[in-house]
Parts: structure tokens; C-alpha cells; sequence
């Protein structure tokens, strides 16, 4: 299992070897990315903050869940990012390797939106002119 | 007792500091400590949700604070 959250940039191709696995006949990962738009305003760039052990451990927690539901899982792989983000910089890269490929994409996903619901990650997105913390009020 | 509660996010900046000192009485829920911090930064109250980690864990409202306990608020999260 790799879980891992970094101020460099992600290596994608490294994330997809981690979850090699001689049983797995499907593997299947997400690309979470830096998009210009966001609420119709043109986005500059992101500032992702973490709070780094909580992060870790509730990442690690999430892939053990999916574990569990899945125990067919080979390997599981999540890395994700903090720091200044620019527009197409990969924020979070999801892994899985399954023996067939139905479980791997329902794990993938389990685990990409689980993330987004519970690992104290925030981003704070910077327009032309100001910054906004995602999704902090109604 | 003393607390230390970490900021994050939207928190620090309503706070306006990484993080918060305070003492309190022995026994602290996290609801109490929660219904404290509202009155002291109103803004924390148009917050979408606020939650409290104590040792990285999500706690519960009837959570009793202790003094080792490493305590954070969490602001609605936003990764991915």
C-alpha cells in the first residue's frame, strides 16, 4: 500500500507501477487535476493545505476501508499533493489493481470520493482578483 | 486544563493565528469547546460544517478533552 501526501509533483508513472501486482488483471486510477474554471470565475492557480498527520492517517484509513470492502485488492496507491498548484498540475492520483476489472473501478471510485468527504486537505482557490476556500460556506 | 486546538484552512484565517491557547475546565466535551469557540469568532458559525479531531481521529460531540490531546479544528475539506 502506498499513501503518500507531497509538496513535489506527482510522478504518475510511478504511482501506476506501485500497484503492480502478478494477480491483478485490471488496474485503474484517477487523476485528480487543476482546472481553470471554477463557479464561472477563471481560476489562477490552487494552494492545497493539509493537515499533515491527520491527513496521512485518515488516507491510509480510506485505503484500508476499501481493503475491506474489496478484499480482492491487490495494491492500493494514493498520493496526493499540497503546496501552489497550476492549472493541469495533478493534485491526486488513485490506484488500484484488481483481478478483473469491475471491483477496480468501483474501488478506485470508493476511494476518490471518500477522500474528498473525510481527509482534512483543503484548497483555496486564487482568481484575477482574490482567494476563496472551497466549498467553506453554504 | 490547557488546549491547544491547531487551525486550518478557513479557521486560521477567521482566527487569525496557526493556532489557539485556552484553558479550560477538567472534563471539556467537545460540544462545550465548540459552543465556546462560536461565541469568541461568530464568523466560525457561517461555516458550512466545523468539526474537531482529537489525535487524528473525527470526535464525537460528547468527546471529554484531555490536556495531552492533540486537538484541531476541521473546517469543511476540499482535497482531491
Amino acid at each position: 500500500m502506498l499513501i503518500e501526501l507531497t509538496d513535489r509533483p506527482i510522478d504518475v508513472a510511478a504511482v501506476l507501477q506501485a500497484v503492480q501486482a502478478d494477480g491483478a488483471g485490471a488496474v485503474n486510477s484517477f487523476i485528480g487535476t487543476i482546472r481553470n474554471r471554477s463557479t464561472g470565475r477563471r481560476v489562477v492557480r490552487l494552494h492545497y493545505e493539509a493537515y499533515d498527520q491527520m491527513a496521512v492517517h485518515q488516507l491510509r484509513k480510506v485505503a484500508e476501508q476499501a481493503v475491506a470492502k474489496w478484499p480482492m485488492l491487490q495494491q492500493v496507491a494514493v498520493v496526493h499533493r499540497k503546496g501552489t498548484l497550476e492549472i493541469g498540475d495533478v493534485a491526486v492520483v488513485v490506484a488500484v489493481s484488481t483481478p478483473h476489472r469491475a471491483e477496480s473501478f468501483a474501488a478506485c471510485q470508493y476511494i476518490i470520493d471518500t477522500l474528498k468527504e473525510v481527509v482534512p486537505i483543503w484548497k483555496k482557490e486564487e482568481y484575477e482578483d482574490g482567494t476563496v476556500w472551497v466549498a467553506a460556506h453554504p | 486544563m490547557k488546549l491547544t486546538i491547531a487551525l486550518f484552512g478557513i479557521t486560521r484565517d477567521i482566527v487569525g493565528r496557526p493556532a489557539l491557547e485556552l484553558t479550560v475546565p477538567a472534563g471539556q466535551s467537545v460540544q462545550q469547546l465548540l459552543a465556546e469557540l462560536h461565541q469568541s469568532f461568530p464568523a466560525l458559525g457561517q461555516l458550512r460544517s466545523l468539526a474537531v479531531a482529537v489525535n487524528n481521529e473525527y470526535a464525537q460531540p460528547e468527546t471529554e478533552l484531555q490536556e495531552r490531546d492533540e486537538i484541531a479544528l476541521i473546517p469543511p475539506v476540499s482535497g482531491g
